[in-house]
């Protein structure tokens, strides 16, 4: 099992809040998708043959491919890896982009799942966040999207946003559990360096939520969305019984997968490696055959951590007797001597399964940081 | 000897000294302007980052002159009142001093102090204004300045740029003209002065001297006064670029000594060397031995590192003479060293180098300088750490040391750095303008509160424009307390400080108040308490944790976030717990600058 992401680096027009790679100037559209056949080719031996499981056409926009564009990719990904034939492929969309016609283009496309960037039901929100499109193109883009006969679909929303009260927040969440999709997802706002947003806040022009705000409204999210029959399968991620993503699963369940494009990553098991997050570079190395890319080899430490990091971030957690077979036994009685200065209501310790209780859930981050192992550690 | 010229540079930090000294090295060709690298004479890392010259050193030059061969010594100089032993012995070690001032700033008052030094051993003085090629340079007010300062002839005064070269070949005459050759017996007992010593991990310690009287030779048996140590010489020779051993070094010149030394205790700076086969009477005047002026504690971070730390300091102290410790406990920070510094730049040094030259991470407590307290009984006992003052019913009377300290400021800074002075107790003795536009001002004040953020703020209230100097003149009583600082009750004896009892109240709030900001919060609330005695004289409470929240972990970029949380990780080891309280390493220091 493999997942393969491709990296649509343009936006019409940059949200506030984004720290993504992408570029408003379209330009150079041709000479990257170009860029991005190339790629494919050069890496082709990356996954060593493993067949596809899952693809995933990520951004920036990559609803802003055409039909033309979007068949050059999937030419170029057939004559280059095996596809499983049941394979998840997703592409992650705009709501301004996605009209009767492109859905249709979309549909009939090997593209089976949508994941549609709509943050907020909130006019006021989307203008905050200065996204491109408007609430009623939200609304009927979901109603369309399902109308022409997308069974797999996911929405995207942000909470925590400044001005967000609780109650704005479960109108939100309320207005998107009526589409009754078979999966969403749900992001505490970052305010991320380097972007408009973080300037606002730094002016004092934006007064971010508090912590406390966040806590409270992602205990709602937790709760309304469990009741309406969704598992709360990772942190920001929400599923209805066997509708979970193949594709970002394969993140937080240390898979390989192989990241084409700009500033995509790529991980193979004890390595992670990134393209550069810049469009003429990238486009000039491919030109001379040469991939733009740092490669990080990763240490035990690293491996181990990055297991505890996004598996506790999902509802199996992590299974401390499988660490101990992958990384021996003394790193994981570290862990389990570390596991003893967390408060207990934090964690589940069953059968060896650790699993982050719905307190701990609040602090993911804080407990796989404390439960990290660093080099130099050891004495 | 009468071709023989030995002088140094006086010069405030960032005047020029170095470049200067480049120039001298190249034009008389001791150094390929190749291997110039900017700066030769400063070669420790941290010296050239902090732009400070720390250790003196010494170089030999030649040089032709009207037909006749000379040699230059230039024997560096620090340029830290931490280090003015250090200075003084060098000074003494020189017939003349080059006293550069950079004609875009003027004279400041270390360039005064270190003066009035070379004055006191009748050094003969000549000014080079600096840094002619400066567009901002204002020659004819600075020239004023030292024509007053040191009742010389304007036209006494070179001018140079050591930036462009300008200057330096006059310059180098000048050296040979002025600066009068060394007098001595070369038929007298030997009589050698140790300015400085460095650490050779291979060699051991080399010591600079210069030979006041007598020659010394290379295999013979030497005696140092004033440890009464004996020792071969195994090697001697002058210092060019490279050391180059020689058979002998005469009356009046400079040079080094190798004796399989291995522990920078034994060589004092001021000793004087002398030969066993005719030993002389007496030792050259002037020597002392440094007594550190600041004390701290030096804890591990992680207590099982202790036996490392101790290691880590022995090891330091081989080139280091001037640090001085000894093992202390702390309740809450566990094993460690009380350990005795010059100053507080010295303090920064020594923390420094454990960390990067021996990887130690440490934590340094609230310093503080050594006082006296006498009981009741009348018995007097040194006090160099708050924890260690007795109860204070049993006490009579404290004293603490006083300085008297210039600064030089321009007159629009007046007001404020009068204003910082009183408040750090001084009080003013004399105000002297020394140009229309440049003020001395002579205060005395207790040492302790040079320790309490004075620098800082003397160069924030000052835009940098002033400067700073100090000596030491004896011990005063004084009303002082001891202020403990506790957390959730736990007092925390790494934190208490000796304070006067006027100035407790405001402290205590002030450094509660650093506390909350500089300790993370936790998962429950810290209460911050000040006391003295049993009385809380101040309180700040930190709210538990609420802002540890769950961020996004979005697509492939899964190194991003390992290496932010790694980073969380690495922040809270260097945390040190108290109680049920984790301390950053930071914090006992910072917790000085209360503004
Ligand atoms: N323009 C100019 N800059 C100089 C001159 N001499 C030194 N500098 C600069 O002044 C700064 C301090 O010089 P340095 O020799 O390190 O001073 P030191 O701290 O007295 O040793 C450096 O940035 C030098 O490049 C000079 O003659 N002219
Ligand atoms: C890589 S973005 C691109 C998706 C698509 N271009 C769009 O905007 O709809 C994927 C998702 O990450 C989320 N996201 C991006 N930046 C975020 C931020 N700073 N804080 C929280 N969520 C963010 C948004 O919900 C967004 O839909
Ligand atoms: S959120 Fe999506 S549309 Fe907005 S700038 Fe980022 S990638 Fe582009």
């Amino acid at each position: 099992m493999a997942g393969l992401y491709l990296h649509i680096p343009f936006c019409k027009q940059a949200c506030h809040y984004c720290d993504f790679h992408f570029s408003t100037l379209l330009q150079q559209r041709e000479a990257v998708l170009a860029a991005l056949v190339q790629e494919l080719e050069l890496q082709q031996g990356y996954l060593a043959g493993e067949q596809l499981s899952s693809v995933y056409f990520g951004g920036g926009t990559p609803s802003l491919l055409t039909e033309k564009e979007l068949d050059a990719l999937f030419t170029a990904i057939h004559k280059n890896f095996s596809v499983h034939p049941q394979a998840e492929i997703t592409l992650e969309a705009n709501p301004d982009d996605l009209d009767l016609y492109t859905l249709n283009v979309l549909h009939e496309s090997p593209v089976n799942r949508l994941s549609i960037g709509i943050q907020s039901f909130r006019e006021e929100d989307l203008k905050l966040m200065n996204r491109a499109h408007a609430v009623e193109q939200a609304r009927d883009c979901l109603r369309l999207a399902k109308e022409v006969g997308f069974e797999k679909l996911t929405a995207d929303l942000i909470y925590a946003m400044p001005n967000m009260s609780d109650a704005d927040w479960v109108q939100n969440l309320d207005a998107l559990l009526q589409y009754d999709l078979p999966h969403f997802s749900a992001y505490a706002l970052t305010v991320e360096a380097k972007t408009a947003l973080h300037k606002f806040v730094k002016d004092g022009k934006v007064q971010p939520a508090s912590d406390a705000d966040q806590k409270r409204q992602f205990d709602l999210l937790i709760d309304m969305a469990v009741s309406r029959g969704y598992e709360h399968y990772e942190i920001s991620n929400f599923a209805k019984p066997g509708q979970r993503a193949v594709h970002n699963s394969s993140y937080w369940k240390s898979e390989p997968y192989l990241g084409i494009g700009p500033s995509a990553h790529s991980f193979n098991g004890h390595s992670r490696q990134w393209n550069v997050s810049n469009n003429t570079k990238y486009v000039q190395a491919l030109s001379r055959g040469e991939l733009p890319a740092t490669v990080e080899q990763l240490s035990i430490f690293d491996q181990l951590n990055e297991q505890l990091l996004t598996g506790l971030r999902t509802s199996e957690g992590v299974n401390l007797a499988r660490l101990e077979q992958r990384f021996g036994p003394e790193l994981v009685a570290q862990l389990r001597a570390g596991l003893l200065d967390l408060k207990d209501d934090w964690y589940q310790l069953r059968h060896d399964q650790l699993v982050l209780t719905r307190s701990g859930k609040h602090f993911a981050d804080l407990i796989a940081s404390d439960l990290f192992i660093l080099a130099d550690d050891e004495h | 000897m009468k071709n023989i010229r030995n002088f140094c540079i006086i010069a405030h930090i960032d005047h020029g000294k170095s470049t200067l000294a480049d120039r001298l090295l190249q034009v008389t060709n001791t150094v390929d302007v190749r291997d110039l690298q900017a700066q030769t004479l400063d070669d420790m890392d941290l010296e050239r980052e902090r732009g400070i010259t720390i250790k003196s050193h010494a170089i030999q030059m030649d040089y032709t002159y009207k037909g006749e061969k000379y040699t230059l010594n230039l024997i560096d100089t620090p340029g830290h009142v931490d280090f003015s032993y250090e200075v003084s012995r060098a000074i003494a070690s020189c017939e003349g001093a080059l006293l550069v001032v950079d004609a875009s700033q003027g004279i400041e008052a270390q360039t005064i102090s270190n003066l009035y030094l070379a004055l006191e051993h009748d050094l003969h003085i000549i000014p080079v204004l600096n840094k002619m090629d400066l567009p901002g340079a204002n020659p004819e007010e600075v020239k004023d300045q030292i024509v007053e300062l040191l009742g010389c002839d304007i036209a006494d005064i070179l001018p140079a740029s050591g930036k462009t070269g300008f200057g330096v070949d006059v310059l180098l005459e000048q050296i040979v003209e002025r600066i009068p050759a060394p007098k001595g017996d070369p038929d007298a007992p030997l009589q050698a002065l140790i300015f400085d010593s460095v650490y050779n991990n291979y060699r051991g310690i080399v010591a600079y001297f210069r030979v006041f009287n007598g020659s010394i030779k290379s295999g013979e048996k030497v005696k140092f006064f004033n440890t009464g140590k004996e020792y071969y010489a195994e090697e001697i020779g002058i210092l060019k670029m490279k050391q180059q051993p020689r058979k002998r070094v005469e009356t009046g010149d400079v040079g080094y000594i190798i004796s399989g030394i291995k522990t920078a205790k034994e060589v004092q700076v001021g000793d004087t060397i002398t030969s066993m086969e005719r030993p002389a009477t007496e030792g050259i005047q002037g020597f002392e031995l440094v007594k550190p002026m600041v004390f701290a504690g030096i804890y591990p971070v992680d207590t099982e590192d202790y036996e490392e730390l101790r290691d880590s300091m022995d090891k330091l102290q081989l080139n280091d003479a001037s640090l001085v410790f000894e093992p202390e406990s702390s309740a809450a920070l566990g094993f460690g060293f009380r350990c005795g510094f010059l100053g507080m730049l010295h303090m920064e040094i020594i923390q420094e180098r454990l960390e990067r030259e021996f990887n130690m991470t440490v934590i340094t407590t609230v310093p503080n300088v050594s006082y006296y307290c006498t009981t009741t009984k009348g018995i007097k006992m040194t006090v160099n750490n708050p924890s260690d003052l007795p109860d204070p019913s049993t006490i009579d009377f404290i004293e603490e040391p006083y300085i008297n300290a210039q600064v030089i400021t321009k007159a629009d800074y007046i007001g404020a750095v009068i204003e910082l002075c009183m408040s750090k107790r001084g009080i003013i003795k004399n105000q002297v303008y020394l140009t229309s536009n440049r003020v001395e001002i002579t205060f005395e004040m207790p040492l302790g509160e040079i320790v309490f953020d004075f620098y800082d703020r003397l160069k924030t209230i000052s835009r940098g424009y002033a400067s700073f100097d100090y000596h030491q003149i004896g011990y005063r009583e004084s009303r002082l307390v001891r202020m403990d600082i506790r957390l959730n009750s736990e007092p925390v004896d790494a934190l208490s400080s000796l304070i006067h009892t006027d100035k407790a109240y405001e402290l205590g709030k002030k450094m509660c108040e650093k506390l909350r900001e500089l300790l993370p919060r936790q998962q429950f609330d810290i209460a911050i308490q000040a006391s003295i005695g049993a009385k809380i004289i101040a309180r700040e409470t930190i709210k538990a944790l609420r802002k540890d929240v769950t961020a996004k972990c979005y697509g492939g970029d899964i190194s991003r976030k390992r290496k932010l949380l790694e980073k969380q990780k690495k922040g809270k080891k260097r945390m040190r717990q108290v109680g049920n309280v984790e301390i950053p390493q930071n914090a006992f220091l910072a917790v000085l600058k209360l503004d």
